[in-house]
């Protein structure tokens, strides 16, 4: 048994962190909810007959004049909040998890090129990065969108702001990935397998992604979760600046938009009950994250 | 030494010219900028003859440098909302987002770095666990809706402190500033807190990693082994190394700051550049966006220089030359 | 003066206590040098650690005494432990370069550490720190103590490191590996004055080292230890020359003398390869002696030049050029072993790199037996040199890809130059080449972390027979290891070398390696060949100055105590 867990250390870390347990069950929890929305949902929030005026703003079932059948209440419209959140927890992973893996693409791509090669490929890069960085994420996304908003005819803005906002976040976390794939790279590009293969005369590919690349895959996988947590954040504050998914199909952030109209009202859940879920979701993220990270690189635990 | 300011002083050239470059590839391509500045009723001739007056049919080459010049100047156009100069649009803008922005950058660092020692020194203390319990939990939280507690919770519930603008101002030259008046610092309060909240677990996991790495290094554990008091092993010897990688990345954070910046103002209704931003895209206001992008771009670069400055002047390697 | 008795240090894991060393006694009296020697893994940096209170968390001392003098070292509170570091038991650690603070001055070091232990004023300590740096052999101290540590070479650097051990008059200093950073010259001047610090100065030196001529040259008693035991302790004639643990008996037997070539080191359980008494049916020795029918290949280098660009310092003007070689030439005759030695720096790996391509030479000629070899940028990826010449790399740990199974790191040779199209085919030869470096073929399924470093050479080794070479380089194959495995591998490169007649490059730092290897040796210094010539003539009778000094100030063994095979 000590053997098997010795053998597995990042498996024995995680059944004694408490804290890697619960984040994963939560996220997990959250994950199959959005994935099997359409099916545990009561209302399709998108669907405007599916729901109805009359049963606008109800509070929460625990709360007088509540309706048991929405155990979180309803909005202004009279969607389920439930509902809503399901649907909008779909949205924000659909566009997160899109937009890393264009970012981790390219980077990764960028990246391992640049310290593969070195010289004046990797100072193009490089510089490219850093302008990147001179703007950062929300920035860039808010760039983007503004191109986006000047280019495309205003008929096809609707039916394209899943793939503008997809695009913008993707574009503004390729730069982690690049230089934490170039940085890793270069490391291993002084170890003499690396040496060995290039000795041989193996392809640059072979080379880069047969052999570099599964030793990278540690920080790597770091960078992936903080930037699924970091994809979400600026979904939701991108919607949250109204420039992001409109209210008639609504991610975690639209809903928090729309929740701010009832900060000074009575209607509490409408704004908290969202935050509270967005905030549970990114929260278990980033602890996975930082689990992962001193699984990786035991010298910080 | 004097070559490596010089680098970094053509580095910096070097970004803000694609930074200029953005900017006008944004003016020029997004949208015609002829059918923005004039109405319906313009005949055809007299867009065209507009056209060849503002140099639009001039190769591309000679448009980026007459761009780039008027920049230079001080001339950035006019916007295509208020048809004002965008110079002075800006210009009115840009203290409130700086005060913002910097006393949101002390309030990170005068807590991020003490708490960054006291964890990396009590790594397995309880209360170094609660902290960075606390600072995971604060970097998953949205900006905004961190302003929004604090707007519930300060504003609304205790109404101690006021949610939206920045209360008294005092004129000083041109600068439009809310840091001497009372009333002004109470409107500052939330605003800056709520920026600064993400900068600071930034710097302090950041002080943390650098320090506990340096304390693992041999020249502290031979400074431990000739009796260094304590107190100067941690704050001198180990701090000092410390501040060397810290300093660069705060440097690059500053980037961070103006960008979460948008989402602060837009919270609390700070009339700053962020906001001037976000109207400016909701209209495609393209003149303000691209200047907007130039002036960031150009204080990136400033807080860059004055880091590699911080940078020679600890560091002896740059300073000092072999003997 | 300094008495250990029964320490045992544990080291709590999830998987319950590991014990680092246990039942160790020591004693070491004034202006005693007490070498404490082993191979790694043997716990005698634990042992110093433990001593001066400095024990890597979450280590602790389970049981045992432990006094300096009067003072009962375990019965301190943790701040009159700090004020005894430096003021009485003080350290110097390995690596000069890292050793020091790199933002402060020499001066501001050297006066803290004074002050912190006697109250006295600032300007006395900077005479005393001034008074010291001439002591140990800087010259001009009153200009260079102004000046930070990157302004010193590495020498100068370990002198300042011992000037700061000794600043506060310690009675007992810990010097772990305080040689082994430093070139040979280096080392003899850092040796003499520790030798002359212990004899003046009275102070007593642990000296915890794994070079076991370092402790013959300077230490008066030694202490052998192995996984946390001590094996043996004793003076370090008697311990040395007639040692009476089997452990020391072997580790005695696997130092190569510097003074004589032995044909084979005496290593227990090392049998010679299969193949080496006579043709086996062993299917890797079977297809390695087909690839080696054709004619044996020897290698020329003609004026060869490596300049790389050296750091740039104004944007006027053009940086200087560095020069790694400057017209190099050697001939290594087919089938024989040549030996190349230098320095850290001498440019001895760049040698290795611009043969095998990876760097590209600024002028000069190689030539392969009769073929010209093409400059590294210019060589094709399918040019025949590129299986041709083959490398065996100084770390163990590096060269393998750790998320490679053993099996696909062999095969790939095998797949990648077309000999052998099958992959079970593949499999069964990678298997035979196990057998033939003296490994199990059940390796063919792990991955390169499961094995010791000495098992991750012999893999490395028949990864480069896989490719059926003509032309081995060996650059530095054995510095990375403990010297009873390098005695293993050794071993193991002369047995192939004499069942295959592989025409082999070894380049070493080490003399005495070289000698035991080599037919003919080069001398490399700053780029520069400085002689050539037959093996045992050049090791009897040095021309060159360079080879003379070397030869003389590399520790050796009194003959007396050298084993006698």
């Amino acid at each position: 048994m000590v053997d098997f867990l010795k053998k597995y250390e990042g498996l024995w870390l995680f059944v004694h962190s408490p804290a890697a347990i619960v984040a994963a069950i939560v996220a997990v929890l959250i994950i199959l909810g959005a994935v099997f929305a359409p099916w545990l949902a009561l209302v399709n929030p998108y669907d405007l007959s599916s729901f109805s005026l009359f049963d606008g703003l109800l509070p929460p079932a625990w709360q007088d004049g509540a309706n048991p059948k929405y155990l979180l209440g309803t909005d202004d419209q009279g969607r389920d909040m439930i509902s809503s959140i399901l649907y909008g927890a779909r949205l924000s992973l659909v566009i997160g998890l899109s937009a890393l893996t264009i970012a981790a693409v390219i980077g990764v791509g960028l990246g391992l090129a640049a310290g593969f090669y070195g010289g004046r490929f990797d100072a193009i890069v490089m510089r490219i990065a850093d302008v990147q960085l001179a703007l950062p994420a929300i920035l860039t996304a808010l760039l983007i969108d503004g191109i986006a908003r000047g280019i495309l005819p205003t008929a096809i803005q609707q039916d394209l702001r899943v793939a503008v906002l997809t695009l913008a976040i993707a574009l503004s976390l390729w730069v982690n990935f690049a230089r934490t794939a170039r940085a890793s790279t270069f490391v291993q590009m002084n170890k003499e397998y690396v040496q060995a293969a290039i000795m041989m005369g193996q392809r640059p590919i072979r080379i880069m992604f047969v052999h570099i690349l599964p030793n990278i895959l540690g920080p790597l996988l770091v960078i992936m979760t903080v930037d699924l947590a970091s994809a979400i954040l600026l979904e939701a504050t991108l919607s949250f600046l109204g420039i992001g998914l409109p209210a008639d199909s609504p991610s975690l952030g639209t809903l928090i938009r729309i929740g701010m109209q009832f900060l000074l009202s009575g209607e509490w859940w409408i704004l908290w009950i969202p935050t509270l879920f967005l905030v549970a979701l990114v929260v278990s993220i980033n602890i996975l994250g930082d689990f992962l990270r001193d699984v990786f690189n035991p010298r910080l635990r | 030494m004097v070559y490596f300011i010089l680098k970094r002083l053509v580095q910096s050239v070097f970004v803000m010219l694609a930074v200029a470059f953005l900017a006008f590839s944004l003016f020029r391509f997004v949208g015609d900028p002829i059918t923005q500045m004039t109405g319906v009723e313009t005949s055809v001739q007299d867009q065209e003859r507009l056209r060849e007056d503002l140099g639009l049919n001039d190769p591309f080459i000679f448009q980026f440098g007459r761009f780039t010049g008027d920049m230079l100047q001080g001339d950035f156009g006019f916007s295509y909302r208020t048809r004002q100069p965008v110079a002075e649009m800006i210009a009115t803008r840009i203290p409130a987002t700086l005060e913002l922005g910097v006393v949101a950058l002390i309030i990170s660092l005068l807590v991020g770095i003490p708490a960054g020692v006291y964890t990396a020194l009590r790594p397995r203390g309880i209360a170094t666990q609660a902290i960075l319990m606390t600072t995971l939990v604060g970097v998953s939280i949205p900006t905004f809706v961190i302003g929004i507690m604090l707007i519930f919770i300060f504003g609304v519930q205790l109404g101690w402190l006021p949610t939206f603008g920045r209360g008294g101002t005092v004129q000083i030259g041109g600068w439009e500033s809310s840091l001497f008046t009372f009333e002004g610092w109470r409107a500052l309060l939330l605003p800056a807190i709520t920026l600064g909240v993400y900068q600071l677990t930034l710097t302090m996991r950041l002080v943390r990693a650098e320090m506990m790495e340096v304390m693992r290094s041999d020249y502290i554990r031979f400074a431990m082994a000739r009796g260094v008091p304590m107190h100067k092993l941690h704050y001198k010897h180990a701090l000092a190394n410390t501040m060397v990688p810290v300093i660069t990345i705060i440097g690059l954070q500053f980037g961070g700051v103006i960008a979460f910046s948008i989402v602060t103002e837009s919270v609390f209704q700070w009339p700053g550049m962020g906001l001037l931003f976000l109207e400016s895209i909701r209209f495609v206001d393209i003149p303000v966006m691209g200047v907007y992008l130039v002036v960031i771009a150009f204080f990136f670069v400033l807080v860059n220089l004055v880091v590699d400055l911080l940078y020679v002047a600890i560091d002896p390697r740059l300073r000092v030359k072999d003997v | 003066m300094l008495t250990i008795k029964d320490l045992a240090v544990k080291f709590p894991s999830r998987f319950g206590d590991f014990t680092a060393i246990a039942d160790v006694d020591m004693t070491i009296a004034p202006g005693e040098i007490h070498g404490l020697v082993g191979e790694s893994g043997a716990g005698k940096s634990t042992v110093g650690a433990a001593v001066i209170g400095l024990l890597q968390s979450p280590g602790f001392i389970a049981n045992g005494e432990l006094s300096l003098g009067d003072t009962d070292l375990r019965d301190l509170t943790e701040a009159e432990a700090h004020a005894i570091r430096g003021d009485r038991i003080s350290m110097i650690f390995q690596d000069p370069q890292t050793s020091l603070n790199p933002l402060m001055t020499i001066e501001d070091q050297l006066i803290e550490t004074i002050q912190a232990h006697s109250d006295v004023s600032h300007a006395a300590a900077h005479k005393r720190a001034v008074d010291l740096l001439e002591e140990i052999g800087i010259k001009d101290a009153a200009q260079r103590i102004k000046a930070y540590p990157h302004q010193f070479s590495g020498g100068m650097r370990q002198r300042v490191v011992i000037a700061l051990a000794i600043c506060t008059d310690p009675e007992l200093i810990i010097a772990d590996e305080p040689t082994t950073a430093l070139d040979v010259a280096v080392q003899s001047q850092v040796l003499d004055l520790i030798r002359r610090l212990a004899k003046d100065r009275k102070i007593a030196f642990m000296l915890i080292t794994h070079d076991i001529g370092v402790i013959a040259q300077i230490a008066d008693r030694v202490t052998v230890m192995r996984k946390g035991r001590v094996m043996e302790t004793g003076e370090t004639a008697q311990v040395l020359g007639a040692p009476t643990h089997p452990y020391t008996q072997a580790l005695m037997d696997s130092v190569p003398p510097l003074d004589r070539r032995i044909d084979r080191f005496r290593v227990p359980d090392d049998e010679p390869i299969a193949g080496a008494k006579g043709p086996t049916d062993n299917a890797a020795e079977k297809w390695l002696l087909e690839g080696q029918r054709h004619d044996l290949t020897g290698l020329t280098l003609q004026n060869l030049t490596v300049r790389f660009a050296g750091p740039r310092t104004s944007l006027f003007r053009k940086p200087d050029p560095y020069v790694a070689l400057d017209n190099v030439n050697l001939e290594v005759k087919p089938g024989s072993i040549m030996g190349l030695v230098g320095e850290s720096g001498s440019g001895k790996s760049t040698l290795a790199k611009a043969i095998t391509g990876l760097v590209t030479p600024t002028g000069g000629q190689m030539m392969l037996g009769d073929a010209e070899l093409p400059y590294g940028k210019a060589r094709d990826r399918h040019h025949p040199s590129r299986q041709l010449i083959q490398m065996v790399f100084q770390d163990p740990y590096s060269s393998l890809n750790s998320r490679h199974r053993i099996g696909d790191i062999l095969s790939e040779p095998l797949w990648f130059y077309g000999f052998v199209k099958d992959a079970d085919e593949r499999a069964k030869l990678a298997a035979a080449m196990l057998t033939l470096v003296g490994m199990q073929p059940d390796a063919l399924e792990k991955y390169p972390h499961q094995f010791s470093g000495g098992q991750r050479q012999r893999i490395a080794v028949a990864r480069a027979l896989l490719a059926r070479p003509r032309f081995l380089i060996c650059d530095e194959p054995t510095s990375a290891l403990d010297v009873s495995i390098q005695a293993e591998i050794l071993n193991l490169l002369k047995d192939l070398q004499s069942v295959f007649g592989l025409t082999i490059l070894f380049i070493s730092h080490n003399l005495a390696v070289v000698r035991q290897m080599a037919d003919e040796t080069a001398v490399l210094r700053n780029g520069t060949i400085q002689e050539v010539g037959e093996t045992e003539q050049l090791y009897a009778a040095p021309t060159a100055a360079y080879t003379k000094s070397l030869l003389d100030l590399t520790p050796v063994m009194p003959k007396a105590w050298q084993s006698t095979s």
